[in-house]
């Protein structure tokens, strides 16, 4: 489904991603694993058309993607919760949703998806008419999510989930991915620091190490690699 | 008393125009982070196409309402095309640049434009003639507040709550909204960013025009140069209220006019600018943000 293949990003005179080639088949949850400053977010905003590849190719649908503006990236079905979250602070949390919802003109279809997050996170229906800067931490992820969720992607991009947030919510965020992916086989590749509950739940993995992809395999063989459990997990 | 009350009613009227030039302003330094110098001659522009339509229609035999409505109309359309014209040649190239370079470019746009009315048309004070309506109800009023008053205030109160409902309630509005907050965001939930950039400048400059040709007409005579003692005042007005919020912009406006108008009347017409300048002065001193600025809200 997602194909990238030798991918280089530059920011000015730094090459923050040199020459990276990875692949997300449709269904799978892929996790990345890097340390701080390793390439992930500019991985996913190469990949979302926010900063754009200098080289290489990214493929979505065996449709070339890396020239393509980022609102029409979306519109193909990819969406992205970003790191940090980046929840629009003076939208109300409905507004929020509805920002969500941007390209979509079905409006009973839309209802129906709202209700459907609103079973997901009941906390959110109850804050919906609160401005959205004025959510905890872990609330505003379940709103990041949702957001994304309500487009409706083919392939949902997520930069580190669990930043910031206790292993309690992180547990739940966690869990719904899994529901996410098994109810709507909605394809998930995710990037993490804190790589195991990412390497838990991902089928496969790759690492991510100054740009450049150093490791990849299964999930369940990498949460057992010497190397991995050193770096990454802190074993 | 009746002395405050003219006072307060012309600051009222000054301070409704001052806001809805101020608007644009404000709008588009929330979305672009840039001070448009050249938006006082898309006001200057909407009086000057007001002026030659009507002349244009009057000649033809046209009086009253329908000419105030055709003229406002096309005025309007024009000073959008500019408004939009000038975002596309003077800015979008300079997206990246910057910060200095897109403000340059707004004060030669600012300076090009002003030179470019005045080669076209005339350097010298051209009549306005008074477009609004005599409408019959606002005779019996006449004793508590001028027709043109009335007029002025009636119709930017109604464009500002158009464009608050706007803003608030439509799907173009909310992707305005979310642009000002979160550009990249708002990218990545599919918002166009440059159609919402455009759009900005053409309701700006929108708002603009019809200020333009209110004050026209009450004012009853316009050069080349107005846009830029109205853009300075409004820019004032925007930066008063808190640049970058569309309610700080309205209220920035009120509060200007008001101040010159107590000013003028109460102290010395001699100094009408001295006193918006001095409160500007005072704001930016004590409440750096403005009155409905970020550091407040
Ligand atoms: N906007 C930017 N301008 C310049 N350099 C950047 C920018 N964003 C990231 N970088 C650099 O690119 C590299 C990768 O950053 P990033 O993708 O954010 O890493 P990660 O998400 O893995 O922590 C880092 O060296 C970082 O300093
Ligand atoms: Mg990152």
């Amino acid at each position: 489904m997602l194909k990238l293949v030798d991918v280089e990003t530059c920011y000015g005179c730094i090459r923050a991603l040199k020459g990276i080639s990875l692949s997300v088949a449709e269904g799978e949850i892929v996790a990345l694993i890097g340390s701080n400053g390793a390439g992930k977010s500019t991985t996913l905003m190469s990949i979302s058309g926010i900063t754009k590849a200098c080289g290489g190719q990214i493929l979505f649908n065996n449709e070339p993607i890396e020239k393509i503006d980022p609102d029409k990236i979306v519109a193909m079905g990819i969406s992205q919760v970003p790191e940090g979250r980046r929840i629009f602070p003076k939208l109300s949390v409905l507004e929020n949703l509805e920002m969500g919802a941007f390209l979509r003109n079905d409006h009973a279809e839309i209802k129906k998806d709202l209700a459907y997050i609103y079973k997901l996170f009941p906390i959110l229906q109850k804050r919906r008419h609160q401005q959205g800067g004025t959510l905890s931490g872990g609330e505003q992820q379940m709103l990041a999510i949702s957001r994304a969720l309500i487009a409706k992607p083919k392939l949902l991009l997520l930069d580190e989930p669990s930043l910031g947030l206790s292993p309690l919510m992180t547990k739940l965020i966690y869990s719904i991915l899994a529901k996410i992916n098994a109810e709507h086989r909605t394809t998930i590749f995710l990037v993490e620091q804190n790589a195991f509950m990412a390497l838990k739940l991902a089928h496969r993995a790759y690492v991510l190490e100054n740009g450049a992809i150093s490791l990849e395999g299964k999930a369940s063989d990498l949460i057992h690699n010497e190397n991995v459990r050193k770096a990454y997990l802190g074993i | 008393m009746n002395y405050f009350w003219d006072l307060f009613l012309g600051g009222l009227t000054r301070g409704s125009i001052y806001a809805l030039i101020a608007l644009g302003y404000t709008m588009v330094y929330g979305i672009l982070q840039l001070i448009n110098f050249a938006h006082g001659e898309i006001y200057m522009i909407g009086a000057f196409t007001a002026l030659i339509v009507a002349s244009m229609l009057t000649m033809q035999g046209l009086t009253g309402l329908s000419v105030l409505i055709l003229a406002t109309i096309v005025a309007v359309l024009y000073a959008a095309a500019y408004g939009f014209t000038v975002e596309k040649i003077a800015y979008k190239p300079l997206r990246q640049a910057s910060r200095l370079s897109p403000l340059i470019s707004a004060i030669g746009m600012s300076i090009f434009l002003q030179n470019y009315v005045m080669l076209a048309q005339t350097s010298d004070f051209l009549p306005f003639p008074n477009l609004l309506p005599q409408l019959n109800f606002l005779d019996s009023i006449s004793s508590v507040i001028a027709p043109s008053d009335f007029i002025i205030i009636a119709t930017s109160t109604a464009v500002m709550i158009a464009l608050t409902v706007l803003l608030k309630f439509t799907k173009m509005g909310k992707a305005m909204r979310a642009t000002a907050q979160d550009q990249t965001m708002a990218m990545l939930t599919g918002v166009n960013v440059n159609r919402v950039i455009s759009r900005t400048f053409i309701i700006g400059s929108a708002l603009a025009a019809v200020g333009g040709i209110l004050i026209a007409s009450h004012v009853g005579r316009i050069n080349f140069y107005i846009g830029f003692n109205a853009g300075i005042k409004a820019f004032t007005a925007a930066v008063l209220g808190g640049i970058g919020s569309v309610p700080g912009a309205v209220l920035g406006g009120l509060v200007l006019g008001l101040a010159e108008s107590f000013g003028t009347g109460y102290i010395s017409s001699d100094y009408e600018s001295v006193f918006a300048f001095a409160l500007l002065i005072l704001i930016l001193i004590f409440k750096p943000d403005g009155i409905l600025g970020r550091s407040s809200q």
